[in-house]
């Protein structure tokens, strides 16, 4: 027998069709999605492939734990930026045009600065996991947050430890030459260190000679000869991974064997690809960065499932770039779980509002919030030392895992 | 500024440019007699290093030892190249050869990018980071055997050139290619010839280079840049100009690197290549046509 439809529930059913493609184009529908779309950009290919996929573990284990700590379901859409801030900008566009919700990334501060702007047009939240341009949260933004040190910060802190480990140590260098890589990063770190070295007047040393260099150079030849040639006491460095790499080959290479490389809050030094590619080589250089808190327990959740779906990997040499990453994607989760919603605006503003305790959180710092430019403050710097092939929190001392060692035992005065 | 300072960077140079002239070398031979220009040079370069790589992790076979298997594939690949792709062309319109060798460039990188990902690779020897000590002189173990093979492989090219009979036969192709067909040389077959031996300083070059650098596909392009200025500084054409730029080439860069800056090291080298081209367009030691 068929059911025939009468003209009212026929106008019924076009006014409630109606009114849904309405409701559709302004996400209202869309809204009560029960799942968090979460698009991942990250350099997993190029000149920063490697850290790149350090930072992808971070997201790879985040909807595992995030469902296990907060009930939300997350949905990765995980896309590469081939280190390149043109095709960020690009992957970025296509992951919202596929529908995510929140956006994550991307490690480069060239990078991060080319998917806040889309973000900002489109309206969509990104959370910044690693990046330390200042620019990108004092310009105003409303859909974007970063949960990392900036570069004065990262300087501060950097420089601060490193005082520390003089006064640790007993020893009293003179003299430093100072490398950079000449990118976004390495500019506003320079840019940091020119401000805020003169106002340190705990630290013993001056720079003798100042050395950016390219990112994506081969050969640093030169470059090395050069620092070598001030009769610096230490280098100090900040770098990426790849250029660290050919760097300290060159070092060793030149004989130059100064008190020690410390680097003031960058990547390269404690990767381990940097550790694989120079063995020995590789210990006791020094980076005073943003690290993973050892003692939280969030680490403590996360390790296990790092361990369940990287069974040959060590947290250690992915602690800074996972945890960050994983903590990018727990700060939308948490917001998506208050809001209730996957609506940008509602999403940016629970965002806004995030306040995660610290044993909520992987990486080193007070609890996360956000200030008006969305950017939060706070977050802290150990200083991490290769010691026996793998990186150790040297200091502060209440995160100890080994002593620091300054000067290297190599050390030959020049 | 201390003169060990500036010598170790001269001697760090004169030692890179070499291999980089002997890169150049094969394109300059292959252009003198062949009068076609490979823009696929960078490219092949590239696979030879993949190729230095690939059999140093399956046999731990040494870069420098390689380069005997690695070479021999390159001459039976540059020779297969020749006779089969490029014979064709030879007698087309110069844009058409460009475009041929431009698609191969462009199919060469994205091979290697399927085969071998993005990702940089390297090899890794026990004396990669050791170097000899001449008072306050040092010389790279690394660059010092790159150097060393360059230097044996065009000595071994110009040998072969001078006293043999073939490599007569082939210098006859490149002076006048109507009279080396009029007396019954068999011109096709010494082109592929002359292709395969452009190949081998390719092959040379890039087990050498694999010791000094890490290898990317995207490699390719920017060495076939570099590999034209200095064969045009050198004298496109010329087997000793291509050394002389070669080493002129990586001297300038690292003197630029010293005392300019160091992300001024390209922007030299292309200075220098404008110069030559205003004042000496056919290049240091090349002939006016």
């Amino acid at each position: 027998m068929t059911q025939r439809i009468n003209r009212r529930q026929f106008n019924q059913a076009l006014a409630a069709a109606g009114a849904l493609s309405a409701l559709s184009p302004f996400g209202i529908v869309r809204a009560q999605a029960s799942k968090l779309k979460v698009g991942v950009l990250l350099p997993r290919s190029g000149v920063q492939a490697l850290i790149g996929q350090s930072c992808q573990k971070g997201a790879d284990l985040a909807p595992a734990v995030l469902k296990q700590v907060l009930g939300v379901d997350i949905e990765l859409m995980s896309a590469d930026t081939e280190s390149n801030a043109d095709v960020a900008r690009t992957r970025a566009e296509r992951l919202i045009q596929e529908g995510a919700h929140a956006l994550v990334g991307a490690f480069d501060s060239g990078h991060s600065a080319a998917i806040a702007q889309v973000a900002e047009q489109r309206g969509v939240p990104f959370i910044i996991n690693i990046a330390a341009a200042p620019q990108i949260t004092e310009q105003g933004y409303k859909f974007v947050f970063r949960n990392f040190p900036t570069a004065p910060d990262l300087v501060r802190n950097g420089l601060a430890l490193m005082g520390e480990i003089f006064r640790t140590t007993n020893t009293v260098p003179r003299s430093a030459v100072f490398m950079y890589v000449n990118d976004t990063f390495g500019q506003a770190m320079a840019k940091g260190i020119g401000f805020t070295l003169p106002k340190l007047d705990f630290l013993p040393f001056k720079v003798v000679d100042t050395i950016p260099y390219d990112p994506a150079a081969r050969d640093l030849t030169v470059e090395v000869s050069k620092a070598k040639a001030s009769n610096a006491d230490f280098l100090m460095l900040v770098c990426r991974l790849n250029d660290a790499i050919v760097l300290r080959r060159e070092m060793v290479k030149q004989r130059w064997n100064p008190m020690g490389i410390i680097s003031p809050g960058s990547p390269g030094l404690y990767e381990e690809q940097y550790t694989k590619a120079l063995g020995k080589y590789a210990d006791y250089a020094i980076c005073n960065t943003v690290w993973y808190n050892p003692k939280s327990k969030m680490t403590g959740i996360v390790e296990r499932e790092f361990k369940k779906l990287f069974p040959k990997d060590q947290l250690y040499f992915h602690g800074t770039n996972a945890g960050y990453t994983y903590d990018a994607i727990m700060i939308a989760a948490d917001a998506f779980r208050r809001a209730k919603t996957t609506d940008a605006k509602t999403l940016a503003d629970a965002i806004r509002k995030t306040d995660i305790p610290v044993a909520n959180r992987m990486s080193l710092g007070g609890p996360i919030r956000f200030n008006p430019k969305g950017q939060v403050e706070g977050n802290l710097s150990a200083a991490i030392q290769n010691l026996k092939g793998r990186p150790s929190v040297t200091l502060p001392v209440e995160f100890q895992e080994a002593k620091v060692v300054f000067p290297s035992p190599d050390y030959k005065r020049a | 500024m201390a003169w060990d300072l500036i010598a170790n960077v001269v001697i760090s140079g004169v030692l890179t440019g070499l291999v980089y002239g002997l890169m150049a070398l094969g394109l300059s031979v292959i252009f003198g007699v062949v009068r076609v220009v490979n823009f696929a040079h960078g490219e092949m370069m590239t696979i030879a290093m993949y190729a230095a790589v690939v059999l140093f992790a399956a046999l731990k076979l040494d870069p420098f030892l390689a380069i005997v298997p690695v070479a021999a594939a390159f001459f039976a690949f540059g020779y297969a190249m020749q006779a089969g792709l490029i014979n064709p062309f030879i007698t087309r319109p110069e844009h058409s050869q460009f475009m041929l060798l431009v698609a191969v460039a462009l199919i060469m990188v994205n091979g290697l990018l399927l085969a071998f990902g993005p990702d940089a690779r390297n090899v890794q020897t026990e004396y990669q980071l050791e170097s000899f000590a001449l008072g306050p002189l040092l010389f790279d173990k690394g660059r010092v055997y790159a150097a060393a093979a360059a230097l044996a492989a065009a000595a071994g090219l110009f040998a072969f050139f001078r006293f043999s009979l073939t490599g007569k036969a082939i210098r006859a192709c490149a002076d006048n290619y109507l009279g080396a067909k009029v007396v019954g040389l068999d011109v096709k077959h010494l082109y592929a010839l002359t292709f395969g031996l452009g190949s081998v300083c390719v092959a040379v070059a890039g087990c050498a280079m694999a010791i000094l650098l890490e290898v990317t596909p995207q490699l390719g392009p920017a060495y076939t840049l570099l590999a034209f200025v200095i064969v045009i500084v050198g004298g496109l054409g010329s087997m000793g100009g291509a050394l002389v730029g070669g080493v002129l080439i990586g001297v300038s860069e690292a003197m630029a690197g010293l005392f300019i800056a160091p992300s001024a090291k390209s922007m030299f080298s292309f200075g220098l290549l404008i110069l030559v081209l205003l004042f000496r367009p056919q290049g240091l030691l090349g002939r006016k046509q």
